[in-house]
């Protein structure tokens, strides 16, 4: 293979880090709301979708970007707590379909309600100043906006790792997703627990709405084919696993880059194909453990 | 220590409610027979008949079965394309093209379920997502298929039978037209569920290893189950096709599979009558509501949360629970 | 006061009646329009209900067909093929419609144009599709005043493009794309331009990223975009961060006004593309200045393109029903298939064999828009004149 194929290759394999990123992000909220609280968050997009409006509302009132990437994950967080407290809390009991079922309905709910608000046309959204222009990143030139959400993808993954390693809360987040009923016995409030998960997972669901703006504008619609994604690369990275949400969403994003490369009409589908070889050889995922949800 | 003694208390059920359920295929079918006359419009009695097919089809699998697919877009597909692609491209009849389309869509559920029922839980609803996201491409890739422009000319303006010719294109004939597949449907899922098959399935559903145990082979009925649920849906994929004289690509999207989980969910899963219900509820509401406001997204989602929030057996799970009939 | 006997009252009785009776025979002539008012597209279908509206409203205001007033069914066919087919058969069967109009994909007006032309009522389609011109699909019901893949990249690539060009495509793997593709490779044939690559995307692709080093290796002098709608709005917007707008001209064969002005100016900065109305046509025909005046009048702004259409369609059909003096499908067709009119852009006519509306193309550039006028988004560089030239011809179409 000559040079420029070489190079070509290797800048494809660099969008494919870059698509991974995000795919990531969402992954790791996804698994974290299926390991704690065995939901399957369908509403998942709809909060990626949000956390963009919002920063989008956000940035009218203060146009900093920087601020706005600190806040938005926190108000979309708030939105979270709202949904979990009194929407899925009350399925707890009933089986793995009813939440599933419930944020199914609620994402409709949530996309329409974005449209009466900010109507059906996307809304723009530019690159902050900072961040544009491309960089050379020895295969060939890259945007510099997307080495970015590589490095806040980086920087998130830290900080959540050290908070659920390192910290007491931490520590139960590890246990409740083990054996929830013990952590109970244990006396731990477990709902307080869940409220803080399902925040956290969908205020990064949030921010990488936030980041994904500048790539592709904001619409209503956005969040649909970012959570079909998500929802594949968490089932086979394994739900509940963390690891599994950054290798699987890093594989896929490459996969997907390299399938565009060759066989380009295949490029959506060829993470499925994915997801149905893993889950053949490996029916709980690369990382899951086996007998979680059957 | 206590007994729970279940008392069959026959005065607190009505007799009609006993005669119901004891006749559920006919009680079944009368309603579907007078369905027209109760709907603002043909074309959705049309559509909750076919739907409603289409969810008794997927229901053998979720509701009775106990196992959630997110694939089953994918039998509604090929059955549907099988019976269009004969019928718009080689003149084939309706009354080889819709066997037809029967066979090909058991023999796709042969081999996704094949491949599916090693997994177990959301593994299995993922898995029967990821496959029938293949068929989906795989179909899409096809040029007999139309692609995104679907599949035209699936015509089928009359129907000759024992020398009557029938026009189909009155809204009314091509209603019972479609209505005498659904009620031989009926009575088929009806006699598979009474039969120790159908019980061999439902305790499928209530305890596995426990079935395994009593000597059942799980994997194969698991398989027979999902074949015999492939075809029912098949079977209404066909005869969409034919109601809207095209069949979209959109029919193997996997939205097409969320919305036959809904439906189910909504009316009751693993109660007979409760996918009609169902598909009856859904699909009027829709209906209804896209014509107030463009904004009955909204609505609709909404009246699901509710739903899934205060009816979790579904709207005729609820009503059978209501009337203490098991 | 007793002058005002019972016969008086017998009499305006009757009258009422009469006049009553006379009314009811009088029933509204009804037009569905189905377009998608949910899903991606609901900005530009919300424009076609607009104007679709004004133009029934002005044939009412005319006086109707000898007192018979023209009456909308709006539905929405959610972007949904099964869904438009659906409506289709609502609105003839249960809506007792005369005509339909609507459609804003080839998927949902080539699955209503099977309803309509099965049932022989008149379907007018008002957007892109080159296979609803062709043998298979089309039928003496049917008509399409939109433009058609064939002619606008016959438009466009004959004024782009060069002998010795460098020439590369970004296609939507669908109908649409691969249309606008084939279009734009005959025209670079006929040229001498070459083709270097082209690169499919799977429709609603929202990152690019994957697919733009290959597109910039080829180093094009012009990159076509053939994809519509949030595909091509995203599409652009990230082929240029990638850089590929410095030394590669964007072209897309449809320049969409709402686009445009949702994805602001610096996205689409030094894009060329086509259009089949933009409002400054006011300044050369009367009736896209009437036409302008009336919806601003209404809406305070001007009519988007593909909401021009449905005015186009709605308004030649209503003339084409005064013209036959009736709502006979037969004689409407004749006469509309006859018809010579000038709605909104300037003179056109349909095409017999196809009912192909022949009509004028745009060839538009998108600028910035000065500060006292934010509608002021193309700039119009020319106007292809109507000619069948663009067209493919009939045998091609599969007609004999």
């Amino acid at each position: 293979m000559d040079g420029f194929m070489l190079q070509l290759l290797g800048l494809q394999l660099f969008t494919g880090v870059a698509l991974g990123a995000i795919y990531v992000l969402m992954a790791v909220g996804l698994s974290l709301i299926f390991g704690m609280l065995t939901v399957v968050n369908f509403a998942h997009g709809a909060f990626f979708m949000v956390g963009a409006y919002v920063g989008y509302l956000l940035y009218q009132y203060v146009p900093n970007f920087w601020i706005c990437l600190v806040a938005v994950p926190v108000l979309t967080g708030l939105i979270g707590i709202v949904v979990e407290r009194y929407l899925v809390r009350p399925l707890y009991g009933r089986g793995i379909d009813y939440p599933l079922l419930l944020t199914f309905g609620l994402g409709y709910v949530m996309v329409e309600v974005i449209r009466i608000i900010f109507g059906k046309q996307g809304l723009p959204v530019s690159t902050p100043d900072a961040l544009q222009g491309a960089v050379d990143v020895f295969v060939g030139p890259f945007p510099l906006y997307r080495l970015f959400v590589i490095g806040v993808a980086v920087v998130v993954l830290l900080i959540l790792w050290l908070f659920i390693e390192r910290t007491s809360f931490g520590l139960i987040i590890r246990a409740g997703a083990r054996d929830p009923m013990i952590v109970r016995v244990l006396g731990v409030d477990i709902s307080r627990v869940w409220l803080v998960v399902f925040a956290i997972g969908t205020g990064i669901a949030g921010l990488a709405g936030y980041l994904s703006a500048p790539m592709q504008g904001i619409a209503p619609e956005m969040g649909t084919n970012v959570l079909i994604v998500a929802f594949v690369v968490t089932v086979v990275g394994g739900m509940g696993s963390l690891t599994g949400a950054i290798v699987a969403g890093l594989l896929i994003g490459i996969v997907e880059s390299l399938a565009a490369f060759m066989y380009p009409e295949a490029s959506k589908v060829s993470m499925f194909i994915i997801m149905a070889l893993v889950l053949l050889v490996r029916p709980m995922g690369l990382f899951g453990r086996a007998g979680l949800m059957s | 220590m206590t007994t729970r003694t279940m008392t069959l208390d026959k005065t607190k059920t009505p007799a009609l409610f006993e005669a119901i359920r004891r006749h559920r295929v006919l009680a079944t079918i009368l309603f579907l027979f007078v369905l027209p006359w109760l709907t603002p419009n043909y074309s959705v009695a049309a559509h909750i008949l076919i739907f409603g097919l289409y969810a008794l089809g997927f229901n053998l699998i979720f509701g009775y079965m106990g196992m959630l697919s997110f694939g089953h877009s994918a039998f509604l597909g090929i059955g549907a394309y099988t019976a269009g692609i004969l019928i718009a491209q080689h003149a084939i009849t309706w009354w080889l093209a819709i066997p037809a389309a029967i066979v090909v869509s058991a023999a796709g559920a042969l081999v996704i379920g094949a491949l599916a029922i090693r997994t177990r839980g959301i593994y299995f609803a993922m898995v029967t997502l990821a496959l029938s996201q293949c068929v989906y491409f795989l179909i899409y890739q096809m040029p007999a298929s139309g692609g995104e422009n679907g599949l035209r000319g699936v015509n089928v303006p009359e129907v000759n039978l024992f020398g009557l010719t029938i026009d189909v294109l009155d809204p009314i004939n091509k209603y019972y037209f479609f209505f005498c597949f659904v009620a031989i449907s009926l009575w088929l899922i009806s006699r598979i569920l009474a039969s120790p098959f159908g019980h061999a399935i439902q305790a499928i559903r209530e305890n596995e290893t426990r079935t395994r145990a009593c000597g059942f082979n799980v994997e194969n009925t698991k398989l027979i189950t999902f074949v015999l649920s492939g075809a029912f849906c098949g079977l209404a994929g066909a005869l969409n096709g034919i109601n809207l004289s095209s069949v979209a690509i959109e029919t193997l999207h996997y939205e097409t599979s969320g919305l036959v989980v809904m439906i189910c969910l909504l009316g009751g899963m693993g109660t007979f009558f409760g996918p009609i219900v169902g598909a009856l509820l859904f699909l009027l509401i829709q209906d209804v509501f896209s014509l107030w406001t463009e904004h009955w997204q909204l609505y609709v989602g909404g009246i699901f949360i509710f739903f899934v929030l205060f009816f979790p057996k579904g709207v005729w799970g609820t009503i059978l629970e209501k009337l203490h009939v098991d | 006061m007793k002058t005002i006997n019972k016969w008086t009252y017998v009499l305006c009785l009757a009258s009422v009646f009469g006049m009553s009776g006379a009314l009811a025979q009088s029933d509204p002539i009804r037009i569905g329009l189905p377009v998608p008012l949910t899903g991606p597209y609901g900005a530009e279908a919300k424009d076609q209900v607009r104007n679709a509206e004004i133009a029934v409203k002005e044939f009412n205001e005319a006086g109707g067909l000898e007192g018979r007033m023209a009456e909308l069914l709006v539905r929405d066919d959610k972007l949904n093929p099964g869904e438009a087919a659906t409506r289709a058969l609502d609105l003839i069967e249960k809506d007792h419609a005369n005509f339909i109009v609507g459609g804003l994909s080839a998927s949902t007006q080539l699955s209503t144009n099977n309803i309509t032309k099965q049932r022989k009522v008149i379907y007018i389609s008002i957007s892109q599709s080159d296979a609803i011109n062709e043998a298979a699909d089309m039928s003496r019901y049917t008509f399409h005043e939109a433009l058609n893949p064939h002619m606008t990249t016959q438009a466009l690539g004959r004024h782009l493009f060069k002998e010795g060009m460098r020439i590369a495509f970004l296609t939507a793997d669908y109908a649409y794309g691969h249309e606008m593709a084939r279009g734009f490779t005959t025209v670079a044939e006929e040229v001498g331009a070459k083709i270097v690559g082209e690169v499919r995307h799977p429709l609603g692709t929202s990152d690019y990223s994957v697919f733009l080093p290959r597109l910039a290796a080829l180093k094009p002098d012009i990159l076509v975009f053939n994809n519509f709608g949030r595909d091509n709005q995203i599409s652009i917007q990230q082929a240029g961060q990638f850089g590929l707008k410095a030394n590669t001209k964007f072209v897309t064969p449809v320049l969409l006004y709402t686009a445009r002005q949702a994805a602001g100016d610096k996205v689409y900065e030094g894009v060329t593309g086509a259009t089949s109305y933009y409002w400054e046509l006011q300044n050369q025909y009367d009736t896209a200045k009437a036409l302008n005046e009336r919806y601003k009048k209404e809406y305070g702004s001007y009519p988007s393109d593909y909401g021009a259409l449905a005015y186009g369609a709605v308004k030649s059909l209503l003339m084409a029903v005064k013209q036959a003096g009736t709502t006979d499908t037969e004689k409407v067709v004749d006469a509309l298939a006859s018809l010579k009119y000038d709605t909104y852009k300037g003179p056109e006519y349909y095409r017999g064999c196809d009912h192909q509306a022949v009509q004028s193309v745009l060839i538009i550039e998108s600028k910035t828009a000065p500060a006292d006028n934010p509608d002021d988004v193309f700039k119009i560089v020319k106007e292809v004149a109507p000619t069948e030239d663009i067209l493919r011809s009939c045998e091609k179409l599969g007609f004999k």
